[in-house]
């Protein structure tokens, strides 16, 4: 995951600053501000919504399909994570009248739960992403960024090329600067975090709300369906993130981040 | 140096006026979190029309459902037990609920007690819903109820009434604004999945409010308060910390 670096002396006035020096390295392009700053409104946002959101997670672990999921209903899968796994206190069960294969039980203690201030930071953190990544995307695709520097030309696409760049990426052997635009695994990281991942996460999220159910009830996935979405983006989130961090060290941390604050 | 607290409930109500003006606010905010949930209830109320049904679901589809917090008020053995209220609880428990009345007062031309029967006479609603819970789960059962607009149109409730209170026999207190009072889905339930409540959901008549989050339903209601005022309950008690609105 290389940022750009243009190395074009004739338009650079570094260029000409420094015409004097052995080493004439110039950065032509300057990363915008706009993508420095919902860049980092992103990054403390996703931060604040995945420390909130795990603690969320972890008072119900479990996942299920559908509209229904609860203790007394068989999960898809329950994470062995937290105190509240294997959590199953229940007693005087009932079945009702009206669907004997629906039953009751009571709850006879009380389990693990910080959700009072994880849900308001939760969404919180949401705000700041959901406006974070409109500017984005709506600056990014008006501006076109992302087809210029992110969708992959034909020439790339081919299985050698593909192959190449899995390879270089295994051996560890990716350089930054090495030309003026991205990698082709970083562009299709990049496009499906930007395009699918977040977005979907967003929608979701959406689809967990009570009161916008009202609104988007024809294209409701089912709440428990839009909750393990919604944490599967998550996984897939957190895999994106450690790769994207990984790559930043390899190709110079300090040089990366300078770029991504001060732009140059 | 200038109180955070009330720097940050100057912003929260700055965020609000910026949506809505600044007359219809519940004025309970005083942290950033509060903020937060202060734009979304605005924003939702912008968004959301006032009277669009919660999705409804068919018989087929319900589900089984768990009974949490507390789900016997009349039982001196247990932690949530509230030594005033219990023992009228377990009073009318006993006797099958029948010198139960609900009370309804405050900004209203006709305060009324209401048996159980009285509230079985007025119109009824049924509905086949999906109870949201915090915590992430959710069930989906069929509530039969008076809506709460039929007691505010029987009471006479104030044209310049904000708020609907709410009070338990687990001796909880809550209020919801007047959209959500006059919501066509907002009922005083006393029957599920086709019986009497049982006593572990809330008998004899707890609240459904289908536009919130689960701990917004209050279960075991016994008294209504027609309201013109806040009362920032919230900080005080069990509650503390729980966003007052929670349609997210």
């Amino acid at each position: 995951m290389l940022p750009d670096e243009k190395r074009d002396l004739s338009k650079s006035h570094a260029g000409k600053m420094m015409a004097g020096s052995m080493e004439a390295v110039a950065i032509a392009e300057r990363r915008p501000a706009w993508i420095r700053w919902t860049h980092w409104l992103i990054v403390g946002s996703v931060i604040t919504a995945m420390i909130s959101g795990i603690t969320i997670f972890v008072a119900h672990p479990r996942l299920y399909w559908g509209q229904a999921g609860n203790g007394l209903i068989e999960p898809w899968v329950e994470l062995p994570i937290g105190p509240n796994y294997g959590f199953s206190p229940w007693e005087d069960h009932r079945a009702f009248a009206i669907r004997p294969d629906a039953i009751t039980a009571s709850r006879t203690a009380e389990p693990f739960n910080q959700n009072a201030w994880a849900r308001s930071l939760h969404f919180l953190a949401a705000w700041v992403f959901v406006l974070a990544l409109l500017a984005y995307l709506g600056t990014a695709l008006f501006t076109r960024h992302i087809a210029r520097k992110m969708v992959p030309s034909r020439a790339e696409l081919r299985w050698a090329a593909i192959r190449a760049d899995i390879v270089d990426h295994l051996r560890l052997r990716v350089v930054a600067g090495h030309g003026a635009s991205y990698g082709l695994l970083q562009k299709a990281s990049y496009l499906v975090i930007l395009l699918v991942v977040l977005p979907l996460m967003v929608l979701t999220g959406f689809n967990m709300s009570p009161a916008l159910a009202a609104l988007i009830h024809p294209i409701d996935l089912g709440l428990q369906t839009a909750r393990t979405i919604h944490f599967l983006c998550f996984a897939v989130l957190i895999l994106f993130v450690i790769v994207h961090v990984a790559m930043v060290v390899l190709t110079g941390f300090r040089r990366q981040m300078r770029s991504m604050i001060t732009g140059r | 140096m200038i109180p955070r607290r009330s720097f940050l409930a100057g912003l929260a109500s700055v965020g609000a006026m910026s949506l809505t003006g600044c007359d219809a606010q519940p004025p309970t905010y005083g942290s950033l979190l509060r903020t937060a949930d202060l734009l979304t209830y605005n924003a939702q109320r912008l968004l959301i029309p006032r009277t669009l049904l919660a999705p409804e679901f068919d018989v087929a589809d319900i589900s089984s459902f768990p009974a949490i917090g507390t789900t016997d008020p009349g039982n001196p053995h247990r932690s949530d037990y509230n030594a005033e209220q219990g023992p009228i609880f377990d009073r009318h428990r006993r006797a099958g609920f029948a010198d139960w009345r609900l009370r309804i007062e405050g900004a209203v031309a006709r305060p009324a007690d209401l048996s159980l029967d009285a509230l079985r006479r007025l119109p009824r609603r049924t509905q086949i819903t999906r109870h949201i819970c915090e915590e992430g789960w959710s069930a989906i059962g069929q509530w039969s109820g008076v809506p709460l607009h039929e007691l505010l149109k029987l009471t006479g409730a104030s044209p310049t009434a904000r708020y609907v209170y709410f009070y338990s026999y687990d001796n909880l207190v809550d209020c919801i604004d007047m959209v959500d009072a006059f919501h066509p889905q907002t009922i005083l339930s006393y029957g599920f999945n086709g019986s009497d409540l049982p006593i572990a959901h809330g008998a004899p008549v707890r609240l459904r409010l289908e536009r919130q989050v689960g701990y917004r339903s209050m279960k075991f209601v016994r008294k209504v308060v027609v309201t013109e005022q806040f009362d920032d309950f919230r900080r005080k008690g069990w509650v503390r910390g729980w966003s007052w609105y929670a349609g997210i």
